[in-house]
């Protein structure tokens, strides 16, 4: 067995590249087949099960009973690869699908996703990884316990870490779920047990040895279907075929015509017919309930005048419109009130693409980017990855590489974003209605471009299209004018960034219960067998309930995935950083601090989100900037005012600092 | 696992940590300027434009990442030189 693994272990470089071979191979297989007459329905399960095959098969060929590979992979994974594990372990649905469409509809304001994503690494390298390392545990509870005694420090962390990963967990899961059933028509449902099914084989069997050999799979997997069709995209637009280096004069196209869109007047002829359609609501809010009551009689004064001879159509066309009149006045004052919202937004003159801080004001915008950063560097399922390199010279060249992998994914983004814009901007507006481009048609179907005629004048204008930024990633392949194999190569590639996330969520919220919470507090003396055992039946169940959660589709999933980052930040970032960096920092401090952080950024999100409340105008995303220093000062501030930790504990840290000495912290 | 550290020349442990706090002060140093302050000015960084991009922007878009992934490496590359300096390199297994 042990010459198996080290057989393994050596070959790795080869057996991925023969793997990504095989996986080209296989979509230029299904190019050609589609020429042949294969259906897209067809290629589109080719995709989807022939990709969730592989998962489960690695997961199969990973299963393992040793406590050391399941937890932490034996940590025997090379930085490079881990690096990539850790790319698709970050890289989620909103990063593959979302973030280009971001940067689309914010411009730079949207870039702040861009960095914020990536510059926590710096934070995670220097101030965690390495640290981490050497501390040689299983999950980040357990540093919390050592360094900060008894089961305290360690409850708090399960309760975050659990809290943080499975609101992210839900919105990967909705993400399957609506890949599956949007490229395989299938009901969303089936398609989020199909995608889980996958990833249950593979982390039941293996743990953590078998989702890391499997996120490097999705890695590739997923980067191939990021780049291709945005580098096919450049090519086309403009000769050159490296997207990343061609949009600047995109962007130089994008400015040139948004200035024109300004200037000309029946762009703001449709400006001024939003302002009204807004006026209009305001003022059917404020006459409620009478306004309501007028509406109503209109309607059926109207289906009562008319003419006897008047096609059924129109009947049921008004008798329609009555049912979908709001039943009371309260309804009618919430749905009056986003849609006033909504037109009063579309009212407003386009601000150029270039223009910084136009969509979010500059103390918004480094706000989020701090609060993303720090969130990045405190995010559980990321840290446990780095438990799993050799050594800390391969932790700290690991954190390298993660962020490498990502940044080939992230510096690609505004390029998707830069092409699709110019393409909207050139084909879309100011093209005549009968004369779209068939894609807009085709998205327009599953509701993500919708255009209308406001103005009545036959051609579009800017304020006329109805964007769900979602479109970018996905469209661009049809755009491009790239046969159909190249669309399911992306959700292949998006599914796998879905997948790869999910599993890595799963691993960590299970790995806290049953390591954290069963073995290391409720029965210290339970058998590998049992803990194992426990782990895996966890991980099914925790699945299950993401799933049923995921099914309500509850629209506030978006912004609980933003809020999950700022309690990693306020609750875990301090308490871990000052763990490593500040030897004063004791119990007390600790426990007082994740409690201070962890509300201070919850009362800010809640309060804000739904009651007002307002300090600096600080939005509700960017809540931790409150919560981070609030924990970081109440550690410092509190553990002074208390007894020094033991010379026990201060050795302990001189320990965790010096690499020297790694090979032991590891024995269990 | 404290044992290990005796036998360790504590000048030396102490020359390396503050080695250490140097590179990690230099590195968020570097981290804050080219994400805040590059951030807070650019639009005065915009008036530069290199081959279509506005530099405020591409610094946003690119320019600050790849910073990024050159310090982390930088980092790493330079810690892993001094545990084998200061004499505290983990013992090959």
């Amino acid at each position: 067995m042990a010459k198996q693994k080290s057989a393994f272990l050596d070959n790795l470089g080869k057996i991925y590249l023969m793997y990504t071979g095989v996986f080209i191979l296989f979509v230029i297989g299904l190019g050609i087949a589609e020429k042949m007459g294969m259906s897209n329905k067809m290629i589109g399960y080719m995709f989807m099960f022939v990709t969730i095959g592989i998962y489960a098969l690695i997961g199969v060929m990973s299963r393992t009973a040793k406590v050391s590979e399941y937890y932490v992979a034996g940590r025997s994974v090379p930085a490079f690869f881990n690096g990539m594990a850790t790319g698709s372990d970050w890289m989620s649905a909103a990063s593959f699908i979302s973030m280009a469409g971001a940067i689309f509809g914010l411009g730079y304001d949207g870039l702040s996703y861009v960095m914020g994503w990536t510059g926590g690494y710096v934070l995670l390298a220097v101030f965690l990884g390495p640290y981490l390392r050497k501390f040689g545990q299983y999950t980040i509870p357990d540093f919390l316990g050592a360094r900060y005694g008894g089961h305290a420090a360690r409850t708090i962390g399960i309760i975050a870490a659990i809290t943080a990963s499975f609101t992210y967990l839900i919105a990967q899961v909705t993400g399957v779920g609506i890949i599956m059933s949007r490229f395989l028509s299938i009901d969303f449902t089936i398609g989020v047990f199909v995608g889980l099914g996958g990833i249950l084989v593979c982390s039941m069997l293996g743990g953590m040895k078998a989702v890391t050999w499997t996120q490097v799979a999705q890695y590739i997997i997923l980067i191939l279907a990021y780049l291709t069709p945005v580098t096919v995209m450049s090519y086309r637009a403009t000769g050159v075929p490296v997207s990343e280096i061609m949009y600047g004069q995109v962007l130089q196209k994008i400015d040139a015509k948004e200035k024109e869109i300004i200037a000309d007047p029946k762009q703001k002829e449709v400006w001024d017919l939003w302002k009204k359609k807004s006026d209009n609501l305001t003022a059917d809010i404020k006459g409620l309930p009478g306004s309501l009551d007028a509406k109503k009689k209109e309607l059926q004064d109207k289906l009562a005048t008319l003419p006897a001879d008047a096609p059924a159509a129109d009947r049921e066309k008004i008798g329609k419109d009555i049912k979908a009149l709001p039943q009371t006045a309260e309804e009618a004052k919430e749905k009056w009130t986003a849609a006033q919202k909504d037109a009063a937004g579309r009212s407003k003159p386009l601000k150029p693409y270039l223009e910084p801080f136009a969509r979010m004001d500059a103390k918004n915008v480094l706000a989020l980017i701090f609060c993303l950063m720090v969130g990045t560097a405190g995010l559980p399922h990321i840290l446990m990855r780095y438990y799993t390199v050799p050594s800390v010279k391969d932790a700290r060249i690991s954190v390298g590489w993660s962020l490498f992998f990502i940044f080939l994914l992230y510096f690609t983004a505004p390029a998707y974003a830069a092409f699709a814009r110019h393409e909207v901007l050139t084909t879309v507006v100011g093209a005549q209605f009968a004369n779209l481009p068939s894609w807009v048609a085709s998205w327009g179907k599953v509701g993500l471009f919708k255009v209308q005629d406001m103005n009545g004048d036959g051609i579009v204008q800017f304020a006329e299209m109805i964007i769900n930024t979602d479109f970018i990633v996905l469209a661009t392949p049809e755009i491009a004018g790239l046969p159909y194999v190249v669309s399911g190569l992306v959700a292949a590639g998006g599914l796998a960034a879905a997948l790869s996330t999910a599993d890595g969520l799963l691993l960590t919220i299970s790995n806290s219960l049953s390591h954290d919470l069963y073995y290391k507090i409720i029965n210290p003396q339970a058998s590998i067998l049992r803990r194992l055992t426990i782990s895996r039946l966890l991980l099914v169940v925790v699945a299950l309930i993401a799933a049923w959660v995921a099914t309500y589709r509850l629209t506030i999933i978006v912004e609980l995935v933003a809020w999950a980052f700022s309690i990693a930040a306020a609750s875990f970032f301090p308490a871990l950083v000052m763990g490593i960096w500040d030897k004063r920092a004791n119990k007390t401090g600790a426990l007082v601090g994740m409690w201070v952080g962890f509300l201070s950024c919850v009362i800010y999100m809640v309060g804000s989100r739904f009651y007002g409340l307002d300090i600096w105008g600080i939005k509700t995303i960017s809540s931790g900037l409150f919560g981070i220093p609030a924990g970081f000062i109440t550690i410092y501030i509190v553990s002074r005012l208390t007894a020094p930790p033991s010379k026990e504990m201060q050795d302990f840290v001189e320990n965790v600092r010096i690499p020297k000495g790694a090979g032991t912290a590891t024995v269990e | 696992m404290v044992q290990e550290l005796k036998g360790l020349d504590t000048e030396k442990l102490r020359a390396y940590w503050s080695y250490n706090v140097k590179l990690t002060t230099f590195t968020m140093v570097v981290w804050f300027v080219v994400t805040y302050v590059c951030s807070y000015f650019v639009k005065e960084l915009n008036s530069i434009v290199i081959f279509g991009f506005p530099f405020g922007y591409y610094m946003g878009a690119q320019g600050s990442l790849i910073v990024f992934v050159w310090l982390i490496f930088n980092y790493a590359f330079k810690m892993n030189k001094a545990d084998n300096t200061y004499g505290v390199e983990e013992e090959e297994e």
